[in-house]
């Protein structure tokens, strides 16, 4: 008896003494640990690499924070980011680009700032994007880790295996439909046009047709400039201009762009953004010639939508401290440069954009579309950036999408179409407690 | 002597497997003794027909925390609204959600409906329950048969229609875009025959018949290979008995096989019924719902209303869950009675 008692305990010391032995090392490690900070982080191309590496040099200066980068595909964001900021179990920074329609999850970090001077300065037209309603009117709510712009891409080459010259710098939307479709046509490629299957892309035709898209506080965006453009994509879905397999392809508010199909040399004319560079610049190499153009003129505009994405600090993060610290690295002029030069992002860093990025690539279809871009941000009409900075235009753009697809594939009318779309913004916003009429 | 030979076992040195076996034992006799003393002072307490409910209660309280609390949040969500998650900010609303999905002129007319897009994903439900299971149930009838039959290589056909089944819903969905898109495998077969590229996918008829097509092939396997247990179980002296009569082989079908697979015939309508109501992971990855909402069946709807779209119209598709799971429930409880049916038959 003596003996079977010595053995279980024995065996129950024995089992007691690894876990004792965790114990102690994690409270030895708990005095020493840094404090985590804890980045929800989509990537486009390369920018999850080029973070990660300038956080590794941020955390040898700063061996008390260690930043984990979570990648996180985009859909996540969109679907389940919400969701986790409304229960309280969100990170401490999320890389974001429905800037407004979260912002009353977003932290104002100018009492966390050691420098909040610098944002105002270098920061000010994109930081009121960031600004819930009821928020702070100087808050620094979150930094843009990219600017876009919406602007055509273009492949040259089957232009001039057609032909036919490309229109030039102050071309109407007709004419490089026109001359897009004479191209595909000669060359018997299958999509002389494609939009990314967005709302945000398609609100660059709305605005180019004269489109305003909200009065003061509330959403208009049933006027002529929006009858022109959806009527022009219904057309151009009709004649052959734009294919159904792209748009047709899927349903509801899913995005879908045409990137696989323009490096495959299908497409003459791509309506997208900059954001795409990096990848063409990978993906079709020098497989064959194209660029970005000057966004094509309607009789209200020749603009493109500015957008992107920014990293915001969440309010729920017990770190405030730390996560201003990362903020301020991430924005500081050396690493913001550097972010956007290897990134071949658009700065929103007003001192950088004025004195110009040196951006590293030696791909010539690349630096020709970075200039074209760059001169295309400062011809933006100030309607895309009231667009851009309206809270809710997200609910805009999706109720666009989804209704005018339905239009497109003759499941309704455009006039039955609009007014359903007036009914989910309706719904949209009744949702978030906001009333119409 | 053999210097490899093994050394005569010492019955007084255990060996590692009876240690271990030992040592379980003693920890096994141990932890029950230690439990006798709380779990005896329980029993005298409640008395031996309580101590059911103490030894269920683990497992109820896994059903509680996982089915039933999930369930009661859902008809919580339903009657409540905004676009916020959590319960405390949302306001309550009765049946608004509910009476904004029934709110039609005409409930064969979309176009009259307040949630239009609700009421195409129910005629889209509607049509394609009606397609795919009588396709289901009559080719997997006509496979089991087949397969029943005096067949060479029975074994291996019963895998080839068997294997679809094993696949991923994301797998199969992802092998037929690859073979129904504009460049897929089908169109640059036609064309190399000299026809006509076809919009497979985004043609709003052929679309649809192609979710169908593939959800059939995609299940097919499973209802056939119960059919075929259901045909197996049929006595062969029936058929030994028909053959000796000289009975048509038509009329041994109707008059022996069918009334005796009919049991089984059921439970695999009321199975293909309630899977084809719940369609949404191969349809969503082939087809996206589109083109425009020609494909969108009730569960994209609600996925879709609740997390997909900017504002997530949660109680909306709370309520439109929760119809589902009526009809579901409908059909379930039919299942079962068709079952005790056949069994008590």
């Amino acid at each position: 008896m003596f003996k079977q008692l010595k053995t279980i305990t024995g065996g129950l010391l024995a089992l007691c003494m690894p876990v004792t032995a965790m114990l102690a090392t994690s409270q030895t490690a708990k005095a020493a640990d840094p404090t985590e900070v804890r980045i929800m982080w989509y990537s486009d191309g390369i920018e999850g690499d080029v973070m990660r590496d300038l956080l590794d040099r941020f955390e040898k200066q700063n061996p008390d924070i260690k930043v984990t980068l979570d990648r996180v595909p985009y859909k996540t964001v969109v679907e389940q980011l919400p969701a986790l900021l409304d229960s309280g179990q969100g990170p401490d920074l999320a890389r974001v680009t429905d800037l407004g329609g979260l912002s009353r999850h977003y932290l104002d970090l100018r009492p966390h700032l050691k420098n909040a001077k610098y944002f105002d300065d270098n920061f000010a037209s994109s930081l009121p994007w960031f600004r819930p309603v009821n928020g702070a009117k100087d808050g620094v709510y979150g930094v843009m880790t990219q600017l876009t712009l919406t602007l055509p891409l273009v492949n040259a080459t089957l232009f001039q295996q057609a032909g036919i010259p490309m229109p030039g710098p102050k071309a109407t939307w007709d004419d490089w439909a026109k001359a897009s479709k004479a191209v595909a046509d000669k060359v018997k490629a299958p999509y002389p046009i494609a939009f990314d299957r967005s709302g945000h892309r398609v609100s660059s035709l709305v605005l180019d047709m004269g489109g305003k898209f909200v009065d003061g506080d509330k959403p208009a965006l049933i006027d002529d400039g929006f009858k022109a453009a959806t009527k022009m994509l219904v057309d151009w879905h009709n004649n052959g201009t734009m294919s159904k397999a792209l748009w047709g392809s899927v349903g509801g508010t899913t995005y879908r762009g045409a990137t696989e199909e323009f490096a495959n040399a299908q497409v003459v004319f791509y309506m997208s953004g900059n954001w795409q560079f990096t990848q063409f610049a990978k993906t079709v190499a020098k497989n064959f010639e194209w660029q970005a153009v000057p966004n094509p003129c309607g009789p209200g505009n020749c603009s493109g939508m500015p957008g992107g994405a920014g990293l915001v600090p969440i309010k729920t993060t017990k770190n405030p401290q730390a996560v201003a610290r990362v903020v301020e690295y991430f924005a500081s002029e050396p690493v913001y440069e550097e972010f956007h030069a290897r990134t071949l992002f658009l700065p929103a860093h007003l001192g950088i954009a004025k004195k110009g990025i040196n951006y590293q690539t030696d791909d010539a279809n690349v630096k020709k579309s970075l200039a074209i871009a760059v001169d295309q941000v400062a011809q933006t009409s100030p309607v895309a950036f009231r667009l851009q900075g309206y809270e809710h235009n997200r609910i805009l753009f999706n109720a666009t999408i989804s209704r005018v697809n339905q239009a497109i594939s003759g499941e309704m009318s455009l006039d039955d179409a609009y007014t359903r779309i007036q009914a989910d913004i309706v719904e949209g916003l009744a949702a978030k407690g906001i009333k119409l009429q | 002597m053999n210097p490899n030979a093994h050394p005569p076992s010492d019955s007084a040195t255990p060996t590692a497997a009876q240690r271990f076996a030992r040592g379980f034992e003693l920890a096994y006799t141990g932890l029950m003794r230690a439990l006798e003393p709380p779990f005896a002072a329980i029993q005298k307490r409640i008395g031996i027909k309580g101590m059911a409910y103490v030894f269920v209660a683990p497992n109820m309280i896994i059903f509680s925390v996982f089915v039933a609390l999930p369930m009661i949040l859902n008809i919580w969500y339903a009657l409540t609204g905004s676009n916020r998650l959590m319960m405390e900010e949302r306001p309550f609303v009765g049946l608004d959600n509910f009476s904004a999905l029934l709110d039609c002129k005409d409930y064969l007319d979309v176009n009259s409906c307040k949630q239009d897009r609700f009421w195409r994903a129910v005629h889209n439900s509607v049509l394609f329950v009606a397609l795919q299971v009588t396709a289901m149930v009559a080719l997997s009838l006509v496979t089991a048969l087949i397969l029943n039959g005096k067949l060479r290589a029975r074994g291996f056909f019963r895998a080839v229609f068997f294997f679809p089944v094993l696949l991923s819903p994301v797998v199969v969905a992802l092998i037929w875009k690859w073979i129904l898109q504009r460049d897929g495998l089908l169109n640059a077969l036609l064309m190399a025959g000299g026809g006509e590229r076809v919009a497979f996918l985004h043609d709003a008829s052929w679309s649809f018949f192609w979710t169908v097509f593939v959800s059939v092939w995609a299940h097919m396997g499973f209802y056939a290979l119960i059919l075929l247990a259901g045909l197996q179980a049929i006595p062969a002296d029936l058929y030994e008995a028909a053959e000796m009569d000289g009975t048509p082989k038509w009329r041994v079908f109707w008059r022996i096989t069918v009334p005796l697979l009919l049991p089984t015939l059921l439970v695999v309508v009321i199975l293909s019924l309630i899977r084809a109501v719940q369609a949404f992971d191969e349809i969503y990855v082939l087809t996206g719902g589109g083109p425009g909402t020609a494909t969108q069946f009730i569960v994209q709807y609600i996925y879709e209303t609740a997390f997909a779209n900017q504002v997530h119209l949660l109680g909306l598709a709370a309520a439109a869950s929760l119809l589902v799971a009526v009809v579901l429930m409908v059909l379930t409880v039919l299942q079962l009675r068709i079952s005790y049916h056949g069994k008590t038959s």
